[in-house]
């Protein structure tokens, strides 16, 4: 056999080994919908060479359930209800994204003890939303104990809102106009003793994680995309922060009297995924220092706007008042009106931007409400994170990501 | 942003310009779309936060595609908006503007059936692919089965 047959001989075995479907060297595998580590419905199509992922094709939509058609059909300050069901972990950023667009277009003036109120429960939710996505994450990581300690954590967070509202997950809590309800007596009590007790519980999580050697290794160099490209999908919040862009809704487009509270915007340079987890728990402890403020200055004052046609009566003038039980009427039977027109206000949720683009045709019920949920654009990341990497990485680039299905699919 | 400290070369394609409740609105030409947010994101607006449609339904022109716009670096926003009438909701897909907008217009054609031309693969997001209809539609019932059980 001379030479030039020898390579002939390589090429042609090349070709036979060149990989093609069935072969056991590059397989499609399908992961989800229900696998543990998609957090939800996600199912991912994954193209394998080995352990390397050459394509992910994210497929959506399981949990689609209509929000925004729903939306349509029901009155204005019936909608709040919906907006709990979307990303069911930061219920309340989207009860007060939602309220502030509506109240934009009604342009109400919400009193400071009512935006003061909203402010520290949205930044309640946000430490509950990073407390499940932390306990979650590394449970997918292997440390089954950060799980038990982040829902423990978060059992006393959901009590909080259960003493403020009466429910435990879909509060409702913020309602066009200012609060559902008067905050109960003694709330200054029962959210002190929690925030006295959650630094050195995030100390504790980080005693355990930010040095870890396992973790780091896990973690460090994975699941990185220059800033641009992510910027350029869609990607926002603590994600984009983790890469180097400071920027942040609540400083750079205050809402809600944020203007008046001091607190940093925790942004890491790496853009990876320990980057990520380093920017959310300095956002627990930024967060932390903001319930902290609101405990101090809670001003004084009524929880819902002086606004007649849209706020409902207090019990008392309901019985005394003429006027004020036409509108009470009005108010529960057909839903307030809203002039007609278009506004959003973006909000700062724990996992990223999120608007409401809610259109008015002038009737009490929305022509349209667009959801911009900051899931959805995050999850558009997915396959180009993906690209090229390993599979054991995907887990902990999926975790990172932080995404709640029910705020990608409505 | 008026359009006269805006100066972009494009503003033939540009029919109107309101700013209501503080945010501005430029009304866009649809058959110019991605000339316009192209020159937009030159000037600095790298973020596309979302598409969506409006369905004017029975009103002409039907649907309004409207655009999110956002620049990090300036701290600004602005809405684009192009209306299509309902005998050709089709509108030239800004996908190479902006990666993100492929979700959000796929998103617009599987809810309201408005076609996006040039998009790299406009298929169905959230609806089952052998769904018939738009159900974000306004003509579209909030209820109902498309099936009858009765004869099973």
């Amino acid at each position: 056999m001379n030479e030039n047959e020898l390579l002939s001989t390589a090429a042609t075995m090349e070709e036979q080994s060149e990989p093609h479907a069935g072969t056991t060297r590059r397989m499609t595998l399908n992961m989800g919908p229900q696998h543990p580590s998609t957090h939800g419905v996600l199912r991912i199509i994954l193209d394998l060479d080995g352990e390397t992922i050459l394509a992910a094709r994210p497929d959506i939509g399981f949990l689609h359930t209509g929000i925004e058609k729903q939306a349509e059909a029901l009155t204005y300050q019936q909608v709040v209800t919906l907006t709990d069901r979307m990303d069911y972990l930061s219920n309340l950023a989207n009860n007060l994204a939602y309220c502030l667009s509506v109240e934009k277009l009604l342009q109400l003036e919400i009193p400071a003890r009512a935006q003061w109120m909203r402010v520290m429960l949205t930044e309640i939710s946000r430490i509950n939303s990073h407390l499940v996505w932390l306990g979650t994450h590394c449970l997918d990581l292997g440390a089954m104990s950060m799980f038990f300690y982040c829902f423990r954590e978060r059992e006393d967070i959901l009590r909080i809102f259960e003493y403020f509202s009466g429910q435990r997950l879909m509060t409702s809590y913020i309602r066009v106009g200012g609060l559902a309800l008067e905050p109960p007596r003694g709330w200054e009590r029962v959210v002190g003793d929690f925030m006295k007790q959650l630094p050195a519980k995030i100390d504790q999580y980080e005693g355990l994680l930010t040095e870890n050697p396992i973790f780091m290794q896990r973690t460090q160099g994975v699941g990185y995309l220059p800033v641009e490209r992510l910027l350029d999908l869609g990607v926002t919040g603590p994600m984009i922060r983790a890469a180097g862009v400071n920027w942040d809704i609540r400083k750079a487009e205050p809402y809600s009297s944020y203007e008046k509270f001091d607190f940093k915007v925790p942004v890491q340079q790496a853009g990876d995924v320990y980057a990520r987890f380093r920017v959310r728990m300095d956002e627990m402890r930024e967060s932390s220092k903001i319930v902290e403020q609101c405990l101090a200055g809670m001003p004084e004052g009524p929880i819902r706007a002086d606004a007649p046609k849209v706020v409902l009566p207090d019990r008392e003038k309901m019985k005394t008042q003429m006027e004020a039980l036409i509108y009470h009427f009005k108010i529960v039977t057909e839903g307030f009106r809203v002039p007609a027109g278009e506004a959003y206000v973006p909000v700062e949720s724990p996992r990223g931007e999120l608007l409401f683009y809610v259109v008015s045709d002038g009737t009490s019920k929305p022509l349209r409400v667009f959801m911009r949920t900051p899931s959805y654009g995050n999850l558009q990341a997915l396959s180009e994170l993906f690209h090229g990497r390993l599979i054991s990485d995907s887990i902990a680039t999926l975790g990172s990501m932080d995404f709640v299905l029910g705020d990608v699919d409505r | 942003m008026p359009p006269e400290e805006n100066n972009i070369a494009s503003s033939s394609a540009i029919l109107g310009v309101s700013v209501e409740l503080g945010e501005a609105l430029l009304q866009v030409d649809p058959a110019r779309i991605v000339e316009v947010c192209r020159e937009h994101r030159e000037q600095g607006f790298n973020r596309l936060s979302g598409v969506s449609v409006i369905d004017r339904y029975p009103a002409e022109p039907r649907f309004e595609v409207f655009y999110l716009l956002h620049s990090v670096q300036k701290n600004e926003r602005i809405k684009l908006k192009a209306s299509l009438r309902s005998d050709a909701p089709e509108i030239d897909s800004v996908c190479g503007v902006w990666s993100g907008a492929d979700w959000y217009e796929r998103e617009a054609f599987d809810l309201f059936g408005v076609r996006f031309r040039n998009h790299p693969d406009l298929r169905r997001i959230m609806m089952p692919d052998d769904w018939q209809g738009h159900p974000l539609r306004r003509d579209f019932p909030t209820h109902g089965h498309r099936y009858s059980y009765q004869d099973e």
